[in-house]
């Protein structure tokens, strides 16, 4: 390489091959149409599509918080590789629900100009993590509900949703099989990670119950959306193999009214908000 | 490979890989090298990882992230180079959490407003690639593997942290001013990056002699004074040198002398955020030790590693 431009020498050539993951980014949707499929109401598909898509904004930011703290470096890269994969499917699903509305939001009118109560994410997204075990309990818990949903949502009557979902499906296998690994080894390792992974666990499950609770949206969007309720054998019988490798206890999930869909959520979706929003809010008209 | 064959290998401008004869106070500086880049290249996620949280657009938050867990990825490339010379990882963590072993004294300084992501990226990131390209001809083949690729990314960064800065720069008077204060803060620490003035760095000359150390501290910071000068016209900032000129006989740039009694206490432990740094590095690692217990205690009982 050429000193006298050290940074020239960086980009004169085109050799990919010696990229760490190559530089062939493209368009996921390249192709897809944008129109709205015949008969969707518009309201409906945006909030949709703000449910699904708020979900990975705040599980993300979740991730987001343990980039430096990870127990292994191999954790902190995986952590923010998830939290950025969650970051990418939460753009699309705005972008979309930006346009499914028509009123010229986009993705960050949508993530950074709404309040608390305007957000439609479940309320297991939202939760703190104490520990690693928390956090990989509901890692778990969450991949395993989202990928069941969106391997049924990449057959959806919208085609852009359904392009969203099927990417988000590979990525969503990784992720899960990633979360459930960690609840495998938390769970059969030392007694006391024992312990905490069988507190993680039923700590969780109480934010789980509001999963399988079909909205009226979903339930008006057959055939666009997926209703959730029909996932949950599938959650169920995944979550009863990890468990069992783990050494824990099967779980059984308490039934709950939705909540998160409907805006009401805890207090510490507001604290997430107070941060992510912190800096858009704070410069208006700025350019970033 | 003898000691001769090392020699002939070096003179050959060839690379020395593991299983080859080395003498003893090459691999023990190429580990204190290798580890203190990889240390630097942990410690330096957290300055910009702050910004991740809180980046102003969620396009801004995606670079950011990348960018943090390139870092990362760095961190282990780093390290694996280090353990082929029979270092051990666990270990080079334990001398970075108690002190033992340096790190880049940048990344003690404090990240304040958002420019400083985009200032890192130009500046910080810009140096990093200054002392990184002629590395990737270091003499020992893994070091130079790695830096290749990292360089590659490195370079990635840069641009980012410049287009941001571009773009904020076209934004409200007030974010050209946060550009502008962050360029004022960074300045100085950056040229810093290149180590003390070559008369007060006493194993450079083994260090090249060795090839891996290619250039002297001097010249790679005057490179880097000569690059970014412009760049800094470009952009419609003023770097915080009074005595910054074109000097049109030497065909450089004259500049001022960074504060070495600065670098000098900075490096010692007393910059702004060394303790909190190294902190976050310990509460990780005490956090999560008994993961990792857990970890081994699981593969321990079905007879595998992770």
């Amino acid at each position: 390489m050429a000193f006298d431009d050290a940074y020239g020498a960086l980009t004169d050539h085109a050799d990919d091959a010696r990229w760490a993951y190559g530089t062939g980014f493209t368009d996921p949707l390249a192709g897809v149409p944008a129109d709205l499929p015949d008969g969707v109401d518009r309201a409906d598909l945006a909030a949709y599509c703000l449910m699904l898509g708020d979900d990975a904004l705040i599980m993300s930011h979740r991730l987001q918080q343990w980039v430096t703290r990870a127990p292994e470096l191999e954790d902190e890269l995986a952590i923010a590789n998830i939290g950025l994969d969650l970051l990418g499917q939460a753009r699309l699903l705005l972008t979309r629900a930006g346009t499914a509305e028509g009123a010229g939001r986009d993705e960050d009118d949508l993530a950074y100009r709404r309040e608390a109560h305007e957000f439609r994410n479940v309320r297991l997204a939202e939760r703190d993590d104490a520990d690693f075990a928390q956090l990989m309990a509901r890692l778990l818990v969450f991949t395993t509900w989202r990928l069941a949903l969106f391997d049924r949502l990449s057959g959806s009557r919208d085609p852009m949703l359904a392009a969203i979902a099927a990417k988000g499906v590979k990525e969503l296998t990784y992720h899960r099989d990633y979360a459930a690994q960690w609840v495998v080894r938390i769970g059969d390792g030392t007694p006391l990670s024992h312990a905490r992974m069988a507190a993680a666990i039923s700590g969780v499950l109480p934010l789980a119950g509001e999963l399988f609770q079909a909205h009226e949206v979903e339930l008006r969007l057959a055939g666009v959306a997926v209703d959730p309720a029909v996932i949950r054998g599938e959650f169920d019988a995944v979550l009863a193999e990890v468990l069992t490798a783990a050494t824990l206890e099967p779980a059984e999930l308490p039934e709950v009214p939705a909540t998160g869909r409907d805006g009401e959520h805890t207090a510490a979706l507001t604290e997430i908000l107070a941060e992510m929003q912190e800096l858009a809010r704070a410069v208006p008209g700025g350019a970033w | 490979m003898s000691e001769s064959t090392f020699a002939e290998t070096i003179a050959k401008d060839q690379r020395v890989e593991p299983r080859d004869w080395m003498p003893d106070k090459y691999r023990q500086t190429l580990i204190r090298q290798i580890a203190q880049h990889a240390h630097s290249e942990i410690i330096g996620m957290q300055p910009e990882g702050e910004w991740i949280t809180r980046a102003p657009t969620l396009r801004r938050k995606a670079i950011l992230l990348a960018k943090v867990q390139d870092e990362a990825g760095h961190g282990l490339y780093l390290y694996s180079a280090a353990e082929t010379l029979g270092a051990d990882r666990g270990d080079l963590t334990k001398r970075l959490i108690e002190g033992r072993q340096k790190y880049s004294s940048i990344f003690n300084y404090p990240t304040l407003t958002f420019a400083d992501v985009g200032v890192i990226g130009w500046l910080v990131d810009g140096a990093a690639i200054c002392n990184q390209v002629p590395l990737c001809r270091s003499s020992f083949g893994p070091y130079a593997r790695a830096m290749i690729r990292i360089c590659k990314e490195e370079s990635f960064h840069q641009r980012q942290g410049y287009e941001l800065l571009m773009t904020m720069m076209g934004g409200t008077a007030g974010q050209r001013a946060m550009v502008q204060d962050a360029v004022n803060r960074w300045w100085w620490p950056s040229l810093m990056m290149f180590g003390p003035p070559d008369g007060d760095s006493p194993n450079s000359a083994q260090s090249m002699a060795w090839k891996i150390k290619r250039h002297s501290n001097d010249e790679l910071r005057q490179r880097f004074v000569d690059m970014s000068v412009p760049q800094a016209e470009a952009l419609g900032v003023t770097l915080p040198d009074p005595v910054l000129r074109w000097n049109a006989e030497r065909e450089h740039y004259d500049f001022g002398e960074p504060d070495w009694s600065e670098l000098k206490r900075v490096i010692t432990g007393d910059g702004p955020l060394n303790r909190q740094r190294i902190e976050r590095r310990r509460q990780a690692d005490s956090d999560g030790a008994w993961v990792r217990e857990a970890a081994a205690a699981h593969a321990a009982k079905h007879g595998s590693g992770r």
